[in-house]
């Protein structure tokens, strides 16, 4: 696959002396959904604005579809989408014409077949003729989201999109990003949900304090960094764990009909094999077996902690 | 060129404008005629006629640019502003638009709408006194220029606010007591001499003058000169926008 966002060596330091981003290189391939996670204040903002043109980088350039974002900022800004954390939307214009305004501004021809097709993916089709200071925030939001759809990008940044949105219209949110993404658009989306993220990315880059950490396809970040939790059904409670087990850090529940072991699936020995043999020693029938993989969440803030 | 861009800003800033075409039509209709009444009556009374043109009609180019260079500043400042203050700035700033193409849709837009104010106070001047305009085309010509040249004022004015009442400060403290002293309400020969010196320091003089000359075919300056005045401040303006461009000043961090 071929990237479409090339990133190399970008920083940014503001004038108030901040140093938002340091040397981060990153190629984003045409089609993917990469999900950019970092604690606030990490740089995730700084540099979606930098690759969309709100704020100038310090050093280090970028390229969109093969152009330039500041030699050739026309072509390249007219294959992205922006969709920033902040609601900002003309409070007395309506929906429609804010959208419209959207499109022009881009430079493409009137096509109200397909505004109409980005609104109602959005429901917010009743809601066109509704000045947009008669929305409500999550409605707001969506319309952010038509706006940048309405000129037909190629690369969408959508900046915490679910931010204040329920959870039932997220979900209907992240088809449409899925669906957007199986029409060729590459989607980069940042989130402080790691659901989210674990739902909707191929690839995952996490940000700290201006340093581009990782970028890491997701099954193989979960498998690397994942811990998993072996659970153990017995067929009969225990009482107490036996002596030879007492010391591989076993948690027992209440009731006794269950115990739990975690591991780390990057260890040379998860020590499994050694624990079921134990078990059999001492005669504990098992009933059953199950593992669950740590959630990204579980990943992420050991990543973080593990570089700090 | 972006043109459909520039048309886009255009149409919407102009959108604005007819959303409120009352509010924006009736506040210079109203203080044109309080000018009327305050100026065509309590001092006309006193000074019958300037240089052969009574003082009624002679105030009216006058009256016309003091509208035109109030609201082409007011409505070109606010109305880049605006999306500055509520945040929509970002698209405009992330779209494939030039900054000099979005200067054109934003002060095209508030110099229409002077042009159309312009239109309207000249009309309602007709309900007072009789005025006939013996060059026409150049009279358009003065109005358009005058209302690009303050309208580009008023944008890098809105540019560089970075509040509301930095945004109304320069209108109050420079805009208007330059109109005011600009001629627009007597001739500047009527002055005494080191008094029409100093007046003929104040830029908007040669507007007031220029655009006077095009209605009566009298001036306080050669019209040459007017015409001068406006290019260079049009070039002043336009030199601005250039250093905006190339230095993303008050826009992009
Ligand atoms: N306009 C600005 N001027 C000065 N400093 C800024 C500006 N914008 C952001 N910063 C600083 O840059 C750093 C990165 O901010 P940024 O907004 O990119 O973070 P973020 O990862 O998007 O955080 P969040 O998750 O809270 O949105 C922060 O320390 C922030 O204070
Ligand atoms: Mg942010």
């Amino acid at each position: 696959m071929t990237a479409i966002v090339e990133i190399r060596g970008l920083s940014k330091v503001y004038a108030s002396g901040t140093a938002a981003l340091s040397d981060v290189n990153l190629d984003i391939r045409e089609g993917e959904i990469l999900a950019l996670l970092g604690p606030n204040g990490a740089g995730k903002t700084t540099l979606i604005s930098i690759v969309c043109g709100l704020v100038t980088p310090s050093s280090g350039r970028v390229s969109v579809g093969g152009h330039d974002i500041v030699r050739d900022y026309r072509a390249a800004r007219a294959l992205i989408g922006l969709v920033p954390q902040e609601v900002s939307v003309e409070p007395f214009a309506p929906v429609w014409t804010t959208v419209s305004f959207s499109r022009g501004l881009f430079g493409r021809p009137r096509d109200d077949a397909h505004l109409e097709k980005v609104l109602r993916a959005l429901a917010l089709w009743d809601k066109r003729h509704a000045r947009n200071n008669e929305l409500s925030g999550g409605m707001k939001r969506r319309v952010l989201i038509a706006k940048a759809l309405a000129h037909e990008p190629r690369v969408l940044f959508l900046d915490e999109p679910t931010a204040g949105v329920d959870v039932s219209l997220r979900r209907e949110m992240w088809d449409v990003v899925r669906q957007l993404r199986d029409s060729g658009v590459t989607i980069i989306l940042t989130t402080h949900y790691l659901e989210e993220a674990e739902q909707m990315a191929d690839r995952i880059g996490v940000i700290d304090k201006g340093r581009l950490l990782l970028v890491e396809e997701k099954a193989k970040l979960m498998r690397e960094f994942g811990r998993k939790r072996l659970t153990v059904e017995l067929v009969a409670p225990l009482a107490a764990l036996p002596e030879s087990l007492a010391a591989r850090g076993l948690a027992v529940s209440e009731d006794g009909t269950r115990v739990t072991y975690d591991y780390d699936t990057r260890a040379e020995r998860t020590g499994i094999a050694h624990l079921l043999a134990a078990f059999a020693a001492e005669g504990i029938a098992v009933r059953d077996l199950s593992t669950r993989q740590s959630s990204l969440e579980e990943v992420f803030l050991r990543l973080v902690e593990e570089n700090a | 060129m972006n043109w459909r861009g520039v048309v886009t800003i255009y149409r919407f800033e102009m959108a604005r404008f007819y959303r409120t075409l009352w509010e924006s039509l009736a506040s210079p209709v109203i203080s044109t005629v309080l000018y009327f009444v305050v100026f065509g009556a309590a001092i006309g009374g006193r000074i019958e006629e300037v240089e052969g043109v009574s003082y009624g009609a002679f105030i009216v180019p006058g009256l016309i640019m003091l509208t035109v260079l109030q609201q082409s500043v007011s409505n070109a400042s606010f109305g880049i502003f605006f999306p500055k203050f509520i945040g929509t700035m970002y698209e405009i700033l992330s779209a494939p638009v030039s900054f000099y193409e979005v200067v054109i849709g934003y002060v095209g837009a508030a110099a229409m709408k002077s042009v159309i104010i312009a239109g309207v106070t000249l009309a309602t001047s007709f309900l007072f006194v009789d005025v006939t305009i013996r060059h026409p085309v150049w009279m358009l010509a003065f109005l358009v220029l005058t209302s690009v040249s303050f309208s580009l004022l008023g944008f890098l004015i809105g540019i560089w606010a970075k509040d509301f009442q930095q945004l109304q400060i320069i209108p109050l403290m420079v805009i208007t007591p330059l109109v005011f002293l600009g001629g627009a309400f007597y001739s500047a020969s009527m002055l005494p001499p080191f008094w029409e010196g100093v007046a003929k320091l104040n830029p908007v003089l040669y507007l007031v003058s220029g655009f006077r000359w095009s209605f009566f075919g009298l001036a306080d300056v050669p019209v040459g000169v007017s015409l001068l005045a406006v290019g260079v401040f049009l070039g002043l303006g336009m030199l601005a926008v250039w250093y905006i461009f190339r230095t993303g000043w008050r826009l992009r961090n």
